[in-house]
């Protein structure tokens, strides 16, 4: 189990952002994005999470092994909070511990609450305990800790720290300090696509 | 060399530029031959009168606005397999001018069935299977104008125009199932028993080989505006990007 | 895939809207009818295959940009794509659970309606047979118009000008059949091929959806 990228490439609406990423992960080992806005996280990640075909180069990792959270938590607003988390459970067919998922972020006692009625920050927190029911052992993160409270932002950090010490892998897209000292750090400003060359149109039809 | 080089966008340019001079020439020579000598130099039809002669623009219109369609689907195919993006322009392309044959055999036809069978418009399975033709040109249309990223609306187009085939086959069955209908024969067939009188058949196939090249010759112009569109689209992102 | 389908399910139930709302717009339509047709009993009786199968499609129209786009703009398509799940079983299943919402409720209550427009006696159990045959191919069909329009911002018309085309067979078939049940003619072959469309879109459509899925989420 292990992730690898050569020389990939990725892009958005035909334009080429990232090109040349080389890197290896292995269980155990969380790496962290950093970059500006438009500068292609959220396309790499959706590269590796395999709803986008790469640009140019390649990646490997094992078939179904990746747990992808966006800006989006994939929640129900008329199911309740441990509804969805079931949901998500029996969909990945992971470990059916929804009560272990729910306390590591603390949602416990709002399991029965409907999912419309929780906070911003309490959705994300369900959104990210989603990821402990899906067992799988790649997460793909962007953004995770948007409309987090610090204390809920350090909960999560030992949720990753917990899974990437039990093997696990992660890669996360973030702009806030974790606390994840043990973490990689990959710039992604130096892979950034330049501007396309100038030799002719038909880089129009790639 | 192989044919899928003309399905370059830079070789496409050239070779078309080249050719339509040549093909825009012979569709004018053809369509005049064929429609002159169709409207002023053949016999008014014993039955029909002069009403016949529209059969120059009908049934060429009417053809055509089928084999648009087969051609969509051929280069629909050809983008989904080999990604030619000259071929999924010319499906884009050939859609608006396959609409107007459709509209045009629509048309010619409620002119010609008026006098012949008393009607504009009768629920006749051909006259019905071309209106359904025209929704599902309109549809295509729809789906490329609405779709922003070009090789996505290709894709999904392509995709429209595949199950879209399937669901046209079967609605003309279910047509000829569901009214028998008044419309004559085909005009034209291979066994030549029930064919109209050469008299009125040659001038007919010059038109139909007029009306050919007038949809080659569109669909020629119409793909190089679609390219040359792309390139300029690329390069608007480009300055957006430096 | 159970659990999809029972999540569907129960959504349809809570969020009310949806689901309701096509009963009660094939109740109008029935209602609507011969109100501008008039009340003569012989000629609603002898429009009221064509009007029941036109309401059943438009009824089934209502709801399908529910199928994905709801999924879509929460995050849900996303994940189901990255899950052990099949995208084409997805399709399958979803379309699945709009049939048990919308086509199998516009099945049961067709015969009620069908009273309503002086259906003949003979028409009423060749009525629910058609809509039960061929209630599943509009949900298919539409769904798979449904993927094709789920990334765009717009595609509520779009969806229908794109779907209405595709539904022409089943509609005729369909139609056909009560026609010819009423009629007391033979309806055998409009039958066979009205399953065979339901059957052959079951089959086949989730593999365009879901490439079209696909499509749309890169």
């Amino acid at each position: 189990m292990f992730l690898s990228l050569s020389s990939l490439a990725v892009a958005r609406g035909g334009v080429t952002l990232l090109q040349g990423l080389s890197f290896r992960l292995l269980p155990g080992q969380a790496l962290i994005l950093r970059g500006p806005n438009g500068s292609g996280k959220t396309s790499l990640l959706r590269t590796l999470a395999g709803l986008q075909p790469p640009a140019g180069g390649s990646y490997h990792l094992p078939p179904d092994s990746v747990a992808y959270a966006a800006h989006a938590d994939g929640l129900k607003s008329t199911l309740t909070v441990a509804e969805n988390l079931a949901f998500w459970a029996r969909i990945y067919g992971g470990p059916a511990d929804g009560d272990h998922a729910l306390a590591a972020m603390d949602l416990t006692p709002l399991a029965r609450r409907r999912a419309g009625d929780l906070s911003a920050g309490q959705k994300r927190r369900l959104g990210l305990a989603r990821l402990l029911v899906t067992g799988r052992p790649l997460w793909l993160l962007d953004e995770p800790t948007v409309s987090l409270d610090l204390a809920s932002v350090a909960l999560f950090a030992d949720v990753v720290r917990d899974h990437v010490s039990k093997g696990g892998l992660a890669v996360i897209a973030t702009h806030v300090d974790l606390g994840l000292s043990e973490a990689a750090v990959l710039d992604l400003d130096p892979h950034r696509a330049r501007a396309i060359q100038s030799s002719g149109f038909d880089e129009a039809f790639a | 060399m192989s044919i899928w080089e003309y399905a370059n966008p830079k070789k496409f340019m050239a070779l078309s530029a080249g050719a339509l001079p040549w093909t825009v020439g012979l569709t004018v020579l053809l369509l005049a031959t064929g429609l002159v000598w169709g409207f002023f130099f053949t016999p008014d039809d014993y039955r029909q009168g002069s009403t016949v002669k529209i059969i120059y623009l009908h049934v060429p219109a009417a053809m055509m606005a089928i084999n648009a369609w087969i051609m969509m689907l051929v280069t629909s195919l050809i983008w989904i397999i080999r990604r030619h993006h000259v071929s999924a322009l010319a499906a884009k392309a050939a859609a608006p001018v396959g609409l107007t044959f459709t509209l045009v055999a629509l048309v010619t036809g409620a002119l010609w069935g008026q006098p012949m069978w008393g009607t504009w418009w009768a629920w006749d399975p051909r006259l019905t299977s071309f209106l359904i033709l025209t929704l599902f040109y309109l549809g295509y249309i729809a789906l490329w104008a609405a779709i922003e990223d070009p090789d996505t609306a290709a894709d999904l187009t392509s995709i429209l125009c595949l199950v879209g085939s399937v669901f046209a086959l079967l609605s003309r069955y279910a047509v000829n199932f569901w009214n028998q209908g008044l419309h004559q024969g085909a005009s034209l067939s291979l066994d030549k028993q029930e064919n109209v009188a050469d008299v009125f058949w040659l001038p007919l196939v010059v038109s139909i080989a007029g009306f050919i090249l007038l949809f080659f010759t569109m669909v020629l112009l119409r793909t190089r505006t679609e390219i040359r569109s792309r390139r300029l689209k690329a390069l608007l992102a480009r300055e957006r990007v430096a | 895939m159970k659990a999809l389908l029972l999540r569907d399910l129960r959504l349809a139930l809570r969020s009310g809207g949806g689901f309701g709302l096509g009963l009660a717009f094939f109740f109008l339509l029935s209602v609507l009818v011969p109100l501008g047709v008039g009340p003569e009993g012989g000629m609603l009786g002898r429009i009221a295959p064509g009007i029941l199968w036109v309401g059943a499609l438009l009824a089934c129209l209502l709801s399908l940009d529910r199928i994905f786009a709801l999924d879509q703009e929460d995050g849900s398509l996303d994940l189901l794509a990255t899950a052990p799940i099949p995208l084409e079983a997805v399709v399958a299943v979803k379309a699945c659970a709009h049939w048990l919402v919308t086509g199998l409720p516009l099945t049961l209550i067709a015969p009620g309606l069908g009273v309503l427009l002086n259906l003949p006696p003979g028409g009423y159990g060749w009525l629910v047979l058609s809509l039960f045959l061929g209630t599943p191919a509009l949900s298919v069909i539409g769904a798979f118009g449904a993927a094709v329009t789920v990334g765009l911002r717009r595609g509520g018309l779009l969806l229908s000008l794109l779907v209405l085309p595709l539904y022409v067979p089943t509609l005729i078939f369909g139609a056909e059949v009560v026609r010819r049940g009423t009629g007391g003619m033979a309806l055998a072959t409009p039958l066979a091929l009205l399953a065979a469309i339901s059957l052959g879109a079951a089959a086949l459509l989730p593999f365009a959806a879901a490439s079209a899925i696909r499509v749309n989420l890169r």
